[in-house]
């Protein structure tokens, strides 16, 4: 069965609206969300808190989130509250 | 507010935090995860950005302190408002004066010439308990502190000083967010049960607990199973010894010890003075405030102030002033009275004002010697405030060095007040601090003035060095036919020559006499052939002395040329342990044991072979045999190599045909190991490579027509290059082997490293089970080097793997061409003597030193396997597992 993904860029400078963003598209029919990461430079406690609002909602509905070039200082922020497991990452 | 479903399971839950409430939990979680989130976020911020906070906040402390000093004076009813406000300055201003321009962000500290750097990285979650003795300005320093180090701080303040350390916490927060911080850097428990500490100092996200307070904290601390930071209690002893400026030394007491009321915990306890200055001392402190307690009085404070069923100081008294304890007490004191001073006979519970009293009661001893003194500030020291703080006042330097090595504190403060000198920074250089580390004699991990650095783990990135390697020869070398002539331009008034019977028999010592200078006296000393032994060398020495010889001269094979070498070194150093100096080492330059530098006589030591094999005219070994014991002491070390070698083939040109191949392979052995060893280079290469293509070339006509003076000739210097090569690259596991066999059954140096040669090229040509650490290699080469040696040797074959076989192949026909034997069976050595000997032989082989510098690290029971095919001889390509596949 093929896979419908749903793709969007997040700016650095409205993190929080994108994932919000991003949270409504789960009600669609997509898979997988893809979330391109890659001008993100560093985040908040506010996108931390949208990101774990993001990954609660796509459990919830079984769909999975994809972070795409995500740098390493961000992976490491989000390996430190624990959330890299909720999510997947491609480069 | 972050509630993570992916938290995962909470930590070791203390017993004392199981009757917490659900909701109780969930604050608890929440103050944790918001910490945790904060550290997390913070751990992005540059140190410009870092910077850029701590100045703000530290601004707003100091614009604070006497509002905190205030509150906590009110609310603790302990110590003295003016000096809370500078206590409350120095924890931001002198902090901050000691951090602004430390790194604590990215590389910290570089250290070039060590190819070193450190990297810091934040702690994260850091619970702090923080005193009621100093409660806000304690939570400003360590704000100041967490935030220079991007970590976020949960406060748990002493419950009795909650209001004022939450309001010190509130504007520390206010200030680093305003400029940037992330919101939550700073949580504050709202009230506070020691269930809550339990239950947070077992949580799994809180990192580092840092307990300054009363021992019950930094106990809990400690005993929590996570990485703490506990400072407690002290008791400080001080001597007021007779040579101090007595009239500084009071002053500096009493500011010290009246200091907010004496609940600095670094401030002075007891006072032991010399008994010629006691009087004169206690004079001084009455002149100044203090009330000196007679007899009567000083019984009453003790049964008052101190609790008789613990022995610890009475709560109500910590922080207040001498004349609210002394009218407790009904003492009458001037309305003015700073302190209250009472004479103690001794330490110890029978003593009880010898222990710890924050509040302005001091104890005073005289003591009748300096050696009483500085026992009884022993005493003091081990009666609670053992690592913390001690004080001496004294102007002799020899005392005040005694004091610094009998008594145990972190902080020993010389001729300054023990409370504020404590603190760092305003009396002496100490890192400013208001949690004073006691090291393992208060329970801590650190002797330390706390300070960032305990907030940071510093991460060290070390590259790897280019190891200093070396190339060590003697000096001067002479070679080819007649350079014996060389040893006239040596003067010598007394030469002894060391040879053999054979050679004096033979004529080799009256050649080299023949052209020794005619001035000098030269005498002869013919040792035995054979290693030398400790009782030979002794008397040899003897000869040296008794001749006041100023050169020796050693011409025989390598058991003559190495008695001459332990010669020298006795007779130049007749201190020289030679069974010390056999120490193992692994690294020449890093051994335990060093030779001797200091000389009572000097002599030069001129090395002439007779043999074509061992080199010893070059190298810094030595063998000896000490008969008494049993046992062979190897020794090495620069030192003992000749000052001047002369290879002269016309003294091997006699050699028998066996003795030419057994020297012969030794040499070509000492090249093929140094050429493969660990500690190979481009300057050993350059030798080991250039033996073994002469070995090649000559051995067999040397060997076959032994009157050939070019071959004779170009052998001679093979083996004195081979040498030049192993005497720093050394050798390798082939000669690990054959000195275990050559031993146990009697064989030949040489004829011993031929029956193992074939099989270790195989082997250390394989892919290693075990490679050996070695920073002087990049990468594994052996098989690769014995590919260039095929090269060399013009055995063709494309592939690495193909001149690896060429080139066992070319030496196992050099083998047969010289009529070796080719297998240990051959010896006529039973299988089954054989397989009983072999553990004993393996373990002797791993004994050896020589291994140590091979390529691959050999294991046991491949030593017993090289062994073996050594034993049946023959297909070496195929014995070792498979060759190392060419790698390009």
């Amino acid at each position: 069965m093929a896979t419908i993904a749903v793709w969007q860029k997040i700016e650095e400078e409205s993190i929080v609206p994108a994932l919000e963003q991003a949270g409504e598209k789960l009600n669609s029919a997509a898979d997988e969300v893809v979330l391109d990461f890659s001008s993100v430079r560093r985040v908040d406690q506010g996108a931390l808190q949208a990101m774990e609002g993001l990954a609660r909602g796509a459990a919830e509905k079984g769909v999975r989130v994809v972070l795409c070039g995500v740098n390493v200082h961000v992976y490491k922020v989000l390996k430190l509250v624990k959330l890299t497991s909720r999510f997947s990452f491609r480069s | 507010m972050i509630t993570y479903e992916a938290v995962e399971e909470r930590g070791q839950v203390s017993p004392a935090a199981e009757n917490l409430t659900a909701e109780r939990i969930a604050y608890l979680e929440r103050l944790v995860s918001q910490a945790r989130t904060a550290a997390a976020v913070f751990s992005q911020f540059t140190q410009e950005e870092v910077d850029r906070i701590v100045k703000p906040m530290v601004l707003a402390g100091l614009e604070q302190a006497q509002y905190l000093a205030r509150l906590a004076v009110e609310e603790t009813g302990l110590g003295v408002m003016e000096d809370k406000v500078i206590k409350n300055m120095v924890a931001t201003e002198f902090a901050y004066h000691y951090v602004k321009d430390k790194r604590t962000v990215g590389i910290i500290r570089e250290y070039p010439e060590r190819n070193l750097f450190e990297v810091a990285e934040p702690i994260g979650v850091i619970l702090s308990l923080t005193p009621i003795t100093n409660p806000t300005s304690t939570v400003l320093f360590k704000c100041i502190m967490a935030i220079k180090t991007r970590n976020a701080v949960i406060f748990s303040p002493h419950p009795k000083a909650w209001n004022c350390c939450s309001e010190a916490v509130k504007i520390m927060q206010e200030a680093a967010v305003k400029h940037g911080a992330p919101k939550d850097v700073f949580g504050c428990l709202e009230s506070h049960t020691l269930q809550d500490n339990a239950y947070l100092m077992g949580h799994k996200d809180v990192a580092l607990i840092d307990a300054t307070g009363g021992p019950g904290a930094v106990k809990a601390a400690y005993s929590s199973g996570k990485p703490a930071l506990g400072v407690g209690p002290g008791n400080t002893p001080v001597y007021l010894e007779k040579s101090a400026d007595l009239s500084t030394a009071v002053v500096d007491i009493i500011i010290s010890k009246t200091f907010d009321n004496g609940t600095i915990c670094a401030s002075e306890q007891t006072v032991v003075i010399d008994e010629e200055i006691y009087e004169l001392a206690l004079k001084k402190f009455a002149e100044l405030g203090a009330h000196i307690c007679d007899e009567k009085e000083a019984k009453l404070l003790a049964q008052t102030v101190i609790d008789p069923q613990t022995g610890f100081m009475q709560p109500m008294a910590v922080g207040q002033k001498a004349t609210s304890i002394a009218r407790f007490i009904g003492i009458p004191v001037k309305p003015k009275t700073k302190l209250l001073i009472a004479p103690i006979q001794g330490v110890g519970r029978e003593h009880p004002l010898s222990v710890e009293k924050l509040f302005p009661v001091l104890a005073v001893y005289r003591a009748k010697s300096v050696e009483e003194a500085l026992k009884v500030c022993v005493d003091v020291n081990h009666a609670g405030g053992l690592g913390h703080t001690a004080v001496i006042f004294s102007r002799n330097d020899e005392i005040i060095r005694k004091f610094g090595e009998v008594i145990n504190a972190g902080r020993i403060i010389i001729n300054s007040p023990g409370s504020i000198g404590a603190l760092g920074a305003v009396y002496n250089d100490l890192v400013p601090t208001f949690a004073f580390g006691c090291g393992t004699g208060g329970g801590n991990s650190t002797t330390d003035n706390v300070n960032i650095y305990h907030y940071l783990n510093i991460k060290r990135l070390a590259r790897r060095t280019q190891a200093h390697m070396w190339f060590r020869v003697p000096n001067q070398i002479y070679f080819n036919l007649n350079a014996v002539e060389n040893v006239r331009q040596f003067s010598s008034r007394s030469t002894i020559i060391v040879t053999n019977p054979v050679l004096e028999r033979i004529g080799h010592a009256d050649i080299v006499r023949r052209y020794l200078p005619p001035e000098t006296h030269v005498h002869l000393s013919v040792i035995p052939d054979g290693e030398p032994e400790t009782h030979l060398v002794s008397e040899a020495v003897e000869a040296l002395k008794f001749y006041k010889a100023d050169q020796i001269i050693a011409l025989g094979g390598g058991s003559v040329i190495d008695t001459a070498k332990i010669m020298k070194l006795k007779y130049e150093s007749p201190e020289a342990d030679l069974e010390e100096l056999a120490a193992p080492f692994l690294d020449l330059r890093k051994r335990v044991v060093e030779y001797p530098t200091a000389k009572v006589n000097r002599a030069r030591l001129i090395a002439i072979p007779t043999t074509s094999g061992t080199g010893s005219e070059v190298t810094p070994f030595a063998v000896l045999t000490d008969k008494e014991r049993g046992r062979k002491v190897t020794l090495a070390d620069y030192s003992l190599s000749p000052d001047v070698a002369i290879v002269d083939p016309q003294f091997v040109m006699s050699m028998p045909k066996g003795l030419t191949a057994d020297t012969g392979i030794d040499c070509l052995t000492h090249a093929l190991e140094a050429g493969v060893s660990n500690y190979a280079s481009p300057y050993t290469d350059s030798n080991a490579m250039q033996a073994i293509r002469m070995v090649f070339k000559y051995l067999p006509v040397a060997y076959e027509h032994p009157e050939d003076e070019e071959a004779r000739s170009m052998m001679h210097n093979a083996a004195c290059i081979a040498a030049m090569a192993f005497s720093n690259a050394s050798v390798g596991v082939n000669h690990a082997l054959a000195h275990a066999f050559g031993a146990r059954f009697g064989i030949a140096h040489g004829r011993a490293n031929a029956l193992m040669l074939p099989h270790v090229i195989a082997y250390n040509a394989a892919v290693p089970t075990k490679f050996m650490p070695s920073p002087y290699q990049k990468g594994y080469v052996a098989h690769k080097k014995y590919a260039t040696v095929a090269d060399l040797l013009g055995l063709g074959g494309r592939t690495v793997e193909e001149k690896v076989s060429k080139l066992i192949a070319a030496t196992e026909q050099l083998l047969d061409q010289l009529g070796f034997p080719r297998s240990i069976a051959e010896l006529g050595i039973c299988k089954e003597e054989f397989e009983r000997t072999v553990p004993e032989l393996a373990k002797s082989a791993y004994d050896d030193p020589s291994w140590r510098s091979n390529p691959r690290m050999p294991l046991m029971g491949e030593l017993i396997e090289l062994f073996w095919q050594a034993y049946h001889g023959r297909g070496a390509t195929e014995a070792c597992g498979a060759p190392q596949q060419q790698t390009g």
